[in-house]
């Protein structure tokens, strides 16, 4: 065994050359009869499985073109995807109206960018205006009739705009419901615990899909008549009562992580409830439960794609759509890859920033 | 809310009258009378469990309490939410595990309640948490987080924190019970210079080297009562309970 430069390293620090992945490989894959045989077995499986798939959506796929009559090399045909690509974005959003969906997704990004890098001067303005003024903003552009914008309804909306802006809503809205029900839910006043155990578990208790329904099928026969609102917001408002009781659970676990002495200690120094809450213990909870939250909210993001039951067609529903299209028959395959694909992207671009968020926020050194 | 009336000079601090407290079925403290002047210092000791701790907390109604009437400043304690928030403004208090908010840093800690309650501007609460922290000796900290700091320092940090809300009364509860040895002088010292400046204090500790150079008066409790209350002088030489006797016996060795 001792083919390695062992007589260089009896006193000196391990020292990195040439040889260090090898020594990698032997130590982490190959330290054991039982250790090969799975590395070898992994390989094989990653060998039959891999170059095929390569082959198939990369080297013979079928990228250009506008029918499927260019699809001939037996490879993906992410043709289909391409032509319909302006669909799944927009839905049924009118073509010379998309602008609006564009212009308002560069103010979003606009806002939201500078509020999460660290050391931006302006960010509590920034704040103000993506969760006070930008909703305005963004309401009047995508559904128009003001400032002359024709109405473009709600029910022409869908793809990736709908998937945003329902997962943007969802996780704005559900984080200070949340905060607040995990909040009412240690109050020491019975009447505000009780409603808010009461909520929590209700929610909890009840699939998405559920809520959805009586969003959109059982609610309207209670309305007045007359009153009808419409579905999206529904979908919406279905969305954020469902989440915050999550939120709130998450927030909960946080809020009971915090030593007593903190609370006390704000106590002393005469801080009333909501400053004790708001400058001492949430800052506090809140961080510990990133993870959970970021958890959370991807998998509320995924979970948009239900409100397809209720007719509304996100990315998913509109990838789907697109297979009953007679000319378009048989890709399936290629718009659920790039179905799946856009919502990796999504999911774990949250989850990176919330990894970079957690470490720019450990401050306490507790070991 | 200073109560600066020359009528009121020798009115006590705090005036505390037939306090009782029961946690469910057991009675921590029995028919407490205890009366701090202005200026007055303070020790309180005695084994653990004979209530010296609840009884400080009471003071700024960390501690519900079941009968009695408890007078700070000339605000009475009560059920009163409004009159708690302003009783605790008035009063001070360090504690045995600092309690520092692991968030903030140093200066933010400080700063933190004389902004929001007492509605300083952030330069001027600034100006007075540097001005404390040079006093306990740690402004070169005022940037780091508590998590960098000793338990001492922290313990300092706690002491200035609260003397940024320029507190009336000073309450201490076992502030020296969490560190160790060789950290504690660091601290009492702190504590004795804030004594000789004539600020009025309470003190929950087992330190006798230090209750006998600051204290005014001492108390003992044991049981939920106060058994001994006397001069320094009268209380080490010559208690008169036995149970003061055992006590001093057994911690001064």
């Amino acid at each position: 065994m001792s083919t390695g430069p062992r007589h260089l390293s009896t006193n000196t620090p391990p020292f990195h050359c040439y040889l260090a992945p090898l020594t990698w490989v032997r130590a982490n894959l190959l330290s054991g009869p039982v250790d090969s045989v799975l590395t070898l077995l992994a390989l094989y499986l990653l060998w039959i499985g891999i170059p095929p798939f390569i082959q198939w959506a990369v080297i013979d796929a079928d990228w250009v073109g506008n029918s499927r009559d260019q699809c001939t090399s037996g490879g993906a045909c992410w043709v289909f995807v391409r032509v319909r690509l302006n669909q799944f974005l927009y839905g049924a959003y009118p073509a010379d109206q998309q602008w609006r969906v564009n212009l308002g997704l560069l103010l979003f990004v606009f806002l939201l960018v500078p509020l999460m890098l660290r050391r931006v001067p302006y960010k509590r303005i920034l704040a103000v205006l993506l969760v006070v003024v930008y909703p305005v903003v963004a309401y009047v552009l995508f559904y128009g009739g003001l400032l002359e914008l024709p109405v473009v309804e709600t029910h022409q909306w869908g793809g990736l705009m709908l998937t945003l802006i329902l997962a943007v809503v969802g996780i704005v809205l559900s984080l200070p419901f949340g905060i607040l029900l995990a909040l009412g839910r240690r109050s020491d006043l019975p009447v505000i615990r009780a409603a808010c155990v009461t909520y929590i578990e209700l929610w909890r208790g009840v699939p998405l899909i559920t809520v959805l329904f009586m969003a959109s099928v059982m609610l309207p026969l209670f309305f007045p008549e007359g009153f009808n609102p419409d579905k999206l917001l529904r979908a919406m408002i279905g969305i954020v009562l469902f989440q915050s009781a999550y939120i709130a659970e998450v927030v909960r676990g946080g809020l009971q992580a915090i030593p007593k002495g903190q609370y006390e200690a704000a106590k002393a120094l005469g801080l009333g409830y909501w400053q004790t809450m708001g400058l001492v213990i949430l800052p506090q909870a809140l961080k510990l439960v990133i993870p959970g939250i970021v958890n959370t909210f991807i998998a509320l993001f995924k979970d948009t794609t239900l409100v397809l039951i209720i007719g509304l067609f996100d990315l998913l529903g509109k990838v789907q759509q697109a297979f009953n299209d007679p000319e378009w028959l048989g890709y399936s395959t290629e718009g659920y890859l790039f179905a799946g694909f856009v919502f990796w992207a999504f999911c774990f671009s949250i989850s990176r920033y919330s990894q970079a968020l957690e470490r720019a926020l450990h401050t306490d050194h507790r070991h | 809310m200073a109560h600066e009336d020359p009528a009121s000079t020798n009115a006590p601090m705090v005036d505390i009258r037939g306090l009782n407290k029961w946690f469910g079925a057991f009675h921590v403290l029995k028919d407490i009378d205890l009366r701090v002047d202005k200026g007055q210092r303070i020790v309180i000791c005695g084994p653990s469990g004979s209530g010296k701790s609840t009884l400080i907390r009471c003071i700024n109604r960390l501690e519900t309490y079941q009968q009695g009437q408890i007078t700070v400043d000339g605000i009475e304690l009560g059920e009163n939410l409004r009159n708690i928030e302003r009783v605790r403004r008035e009063v001070g208090m360090v504690f045995q595990h600092f309690n520092l908010f692991s968030h903030l840093t140093v200066l933010e800690n400080c700063t933190l309640a004389p902004i929001w309650v007492r509605k300083q501007s952030r330069p001027e609460a600034e100006q007075t948490a540097l001005k404390y922290l040079e006093r306990v000796r740690i402004p070169e900290q005022a940037d780091k987080y508590p998590g960098q700091l000793s338990g001492g320092q922290q313990q300092r940090v706690a002491i200035a924190r609260s003397l940024c809300m320029s507190p009336r009364i000073m309450l201490f509860d076992e502030p020296t019970s969490a560190l160790d040895p060789e950290m504690i002088k660091e601290v009492l010292d702190v504590m004795i210079e804030l004594a000789e400046e004539g600020m009025t204090m309470l003190c929950v500790t087992h330190e006798m080297g230090f209750a006998r150079t600051v204290a005014d008066r001492m108390i003992f409790m044991d049981e939920g009562r106060i058994v001994e209350s006397a001069e320094p002088d009268t209380f080490f030489r010559n208690p008169r309970h036995d149970r003061t006797k055992e006590f001093l016996g057994q911690i001064l060795g």
